[in-house]
């Protein structure tokens, strides 16, 4: 790749008939004093991308350490969601000696979904359906109301970086040190600093790779045959797999994973408007921007952006909040901590860079006060989001409530769709499914409900034992195919008739199965 | 390259001839790669460095699979690929570790008497499995899909058998066939022709008596007596029939060649005799266990019964 500009120029502006061109954004306050005047017209700083480079090479971001409520909120919900993800596996539920006993399991051998004292069957993946709609449906409430909260503190790419930048910080020193570090020719001393960091990634991307694992399959029996060796192969390719990922996409790609890998800041972008709550720079209070030194000595030319930079210094994703909003902002807040610490040092009030809605903005730059937040809360956007993703969880909630954990179907053969007897009378054949939902063996009855005369016999059950009605065991937390025979005497008509089962239990759970008795000439 | 001065921002940049319609996009810097559809341009934004590698590398990929795998049609084959794969090779190799996979299931069926194998319940389920799968290879052609059979061809879901309904007597019949030349222990008997021998009164009066066996015609003494001395042999006194001879029974609801009177007239001038091929030399001994196995489990199969030496001692009823 031909880069004209070689490498030691790449960081400083090109400055070609007065247009400062970088493939970096610049501040606008260098790049143009007078943008700052309009604020609302597009005068985003240029940035010209030099034609004749075929690619931009990706920088690594050294956030700087910084601490304040945001930084707090963070490493908070950093500790849960880590948390969650790796003691999950490891939770016990008893749920007696017929199933397992791990809280949250797929079981996807066995086809089974655990969840506490949820367990979910194949064919009740609406449920499941039903919780990634509602997943889907929060993601939009949540950015209704909170704007990109999602990608600032909870999505699993956010939480891993954070984790393996503080890695960096401990291992290399704060941003700094690692700027100098990175810079520095390959050295012995250098060579082990980035063994010993990224050992700490690959223990990292193994322990986040293999506790995925530990969600499919019993948890201590799993770890045991993991490091025995004996677990199956394909425990040993997923964990490969997402270790290898975690590895590459919380260690090295980080911020290039969500600005050019990652749908949902797309979809996000189209989802946010002047009503969305977003982390915002305020330029008509920031501007123009000015050293502390020399606003004491014309106080009414600058505004209150020093441009110290620190909201750049501690980003993340390591763009420039003050060019407004974009697709690299995800909204975590740090810049607020940053930029509020220096007010609070030079003695101005906080909230030059703040959560705020563009319409705030415009209403605060014309001197009214400023909304509250949580009425921004409040908007017939968000409510409806909230009412559709309510229903859907409460519809939810019913229906798990009322499920029966007994259930019969009955399909006929068709090939042949009657037999007749040596006696002359005549025989349909059914396959039974009883299912028992319970973590027990049940006994079930099978009555033959409509169909005057019949007899019935299954495939254990002898012919000589015939009768209108049967019992039939059915193991725990099983589906029972049968085999049944339902015979009627010589002359008897087609007929609709309907299997009934009943479990012979406290419960006296019941379902009915329809279905249809073929006889010679039935034209349906 | 277009350039403009900050002090023109708000105006458009003049033209300039040698850019081929690009220009620098206002709001974001980046140089527009210069069509126009409907008013849309394109920003020419420059992709990330990794971004172009992963693209390199799938280059890359695409080379080594041709070379790997069997990749370009040529006119008689395609290219073969260094690794020789093909993916014929690989179902033959997946169907032999099927068949492995196979071996201790097939090993405990060849193991097991036949009559034993419902006492072992999952053994029995796999065989009926296997021989469903069997059944629709070797068999349909004449019972049909559902075992049903068709005129001539015995239906296998019902409770008649000629020759045997129990596990033990089906897999014989599997094995030797039925009136199979050339093997000396298939299910032989031959039902007379009696075409001339009988006037067509003595006819019709035989005909209605095989029908008032089973309820359907009107017993004659005529009728009677010439049953006595032609059929009763075979058939018995009322019709029952007799299983060690194949003779059918023609007392029940079930008739192999119809059950009209023209149908049973012509069985008796002119019987058709079905004909079942013997599977022993073609099926191996545990495939002919699970066909067994799937046309007992059909409906109809009988328990097996211990034929005693002598009539007059009780049987033992098995499992």
């Amino acid at each position: 790749m031909n880069n004209p500009e070689g490498p030691t120029t790449a960081d400083k502006p090109v400055v070609e008939d007065g247009i400062p061109k970088t493939n970096r954004p610049v501040s606008s306050a260098v790049a143009e004093p007078d943008a700052t005047t309009h604020r609302h017209e597009p005068h985003e700083p240029p940035r010209q991308h030099l034609p004749e480079k075929l690619y931009e090479k990706s920088e690594t971001v050294h956030n700087k350490r910084i601490d304040g409520p945001f930084r707090r909120f963070k490493w908070f919900v950093m500790l849960v969601t880590l948390g969650i993800y790796y003691i999950t596996p490891w939770l016990r539920w008893d749920r007696g000696p017929y199933a397992p006993d791990q809280a949250v399991l797929v079981d996807i051998a066995n086809r089974r979904f655990y969840m506490f004292g949820i367990e979910i069957w194949p064919h009740e993946f609406y449920f499941v359906a039903g919780l990634l709609i509602m997943a889907g449906i929060g993601l939009f409430l949540v950015t209704s109301a909170v704007g990109r909260a999602w990608c600032g503190y909870a999505c699993p790419q956010t939480v891993w970086t954070d984790l393996f930048q503080h890695i960096d910080r401990f291992v290399d020193g704060d941003r700094n040190a690692r700027i100098r570090l990175d810079k520095a020719q390959w050295s012995p001393a250098k060579i082990a600093r980035r063994g010993f960091k990224w050992s700490i990634y690959l223990v990292i991307a193994f322990l986040t790779g293999g506790a995925w694992i530990l969600y499919f399959a019993d948890a201590p029996t799993l770890v045991r045959e993991f490091f025995a060796g004996e677990a199956p192969l394909v425990a040993y390719i997923t964990v490969a797999i997402l270790t290898m990922t975690t590895f590459t996409l919380g260690g090295f790609m980080r911020e290039q994973v969500c600005i050019y890998m990652c749908p949902w800041p797309r979809i996000q972008s189209a989802m946010l408007d002047e009503k969305s709550l977003i982390v915002t720079y305020k330029d008509w209070r920031g501007e123009p921007r000015g050293s502390v030194k020399k606003a004491k000595k014309e106080p009414e030319k600058f505004g209150d952006c020093i441009d110290c930079l620190q909201c750049v210094a501690v980003c993340p994703t390591g763009i420039d909040i003050r060019e407004g909003p974009q697709v690299g902002c995800i909204t975590c807040a740090l810049c607020i901590d940053a930029c509020d610490k220096v007010m609070a040092d030079i003695g101005r009030p906080r909230g030059l860079i703040d959560y705020a809605t563009l319409e705030d903005c415009e209403r605060e730059a014309a001197g009214e006060e400023p909304k509250p937040v949580w009425r921004t809360l409040l908007r017939p956007r968000t409510l409806v989001y909230f009412g559709v993703w309510g229903a859907i969880g409460l519809a939810m909630l019913f229906a798990l409530g009322v499920r029966s954990h007994t259930e019969l179907s009955a399909s006929p053969d068709r090939n042949p769709p009657f037999m007749l007897m040596s006696d002359g009378s005549i025989r349909n054949s059914f396959t039974l499914k009883l299912r028992n939902m319970e973590s027990r063996p049940r006994e079930m009855e099978i009555a033959i409900e409509g169909l005057p005369g019949a007899v019935m016999w299954t495939d254990t059950i002898r012919r000589e034992d015939a009768a209108p009605t049967q019992t039939i065991d059915v193991g725990p937390d099983q589906t029972r195919s049968v085999r049944a025979y339902v015979m009627v005497p010589a002359g008897t008509p087609a007929t609709d008739f309907a299997f009934n089962l009943t479990s012979l239990d406290a419960q006296g759970e019941q379902d009915t199965a329809e279905a249809r008795f073929t006889a010679p000439g039935d034209q349906s | 390259m277009a350039n403009k001065h900050p002090d023109s921002r708000p105006v458009q940049p003049p033209a300039q001839p040698d850019t081929g319609g690009k220009r620098i996009d206002q709001p974001t810097g980046t140089e527009t790669v210069g069509h126009e559809w409907d008013g849309i341009e394109e920003l020419d934004t420059p992709m990330p460095r990794w971004w172009l590698c992963t693209l390199y590398a799938t280059i890359v990929w695409g080379i080594v699979y041709v070379i790997l795998y069997p990749a370009w049609p040529l006119l008689e084959k395609g290219t073969e690929g260094v690794l020789g794969w093909t993916s014929r090779g690989q179902l033959a190799e997946e169907m032999s570790l099927a068949d492995q996979a196979q071996t201790s299931f097939r090993e405990e069926l060849s193991r097991i008497p036949i009559e034993r194998l419902p006492d072992n319940s999952a053994l029995m389920a796999q065989a009926v499995a296997g021989g469903r799968a069997a059944f629709k290879v070797n068999c349909v052609q004449c019972h049909g899909s559902g075992a049903a059979g068709s005129k001539g061809y015995p239906n296998l879901n019902d409770d008649d058998w000629l020759w045997g309904g129990d596990l033990k007597a089906i897999e014989y019949t599997l094995a030797h066939g039925i009136r199979q030349p050339g093997d000396d222990e298939t299910r032989m008997s031959i039902m007379p022709a009696f075409d001339g021998v009988f006037e067509p009164a003595q006819r019709e009066a035989l005909v209605s008596h095989v029908l008032s066996l089973s309820g359907k015609g009107r017993s004659n003494s005529m009728g009677a007596q010439l049953y006595d001395e032609n059929c009763v042999i075979c058939h018995g006194p009322n019709g029952e029939g007799d299983r060690s001879l194949g003779a059918p029974q023609l007392n029940d609801a079930i008739w192999l060649y119809g059950s009209s009177r023209a149908e049973i007239t012509r069985q008796i001038l002119d019987p058709r005799m079905g004909m079942m091929p013997k599977w022993e030399h073609r099926l191996d001994p545990v495939t002919i266990k699970m066909l067994a196995a799937y046309a007992h489990s059909l409906g109809g199969g009988e328990d097996f019964v211990e034929v005693a030496e002598d009539p007059a001692v009780p049987v033992d009823e098995q499992p």
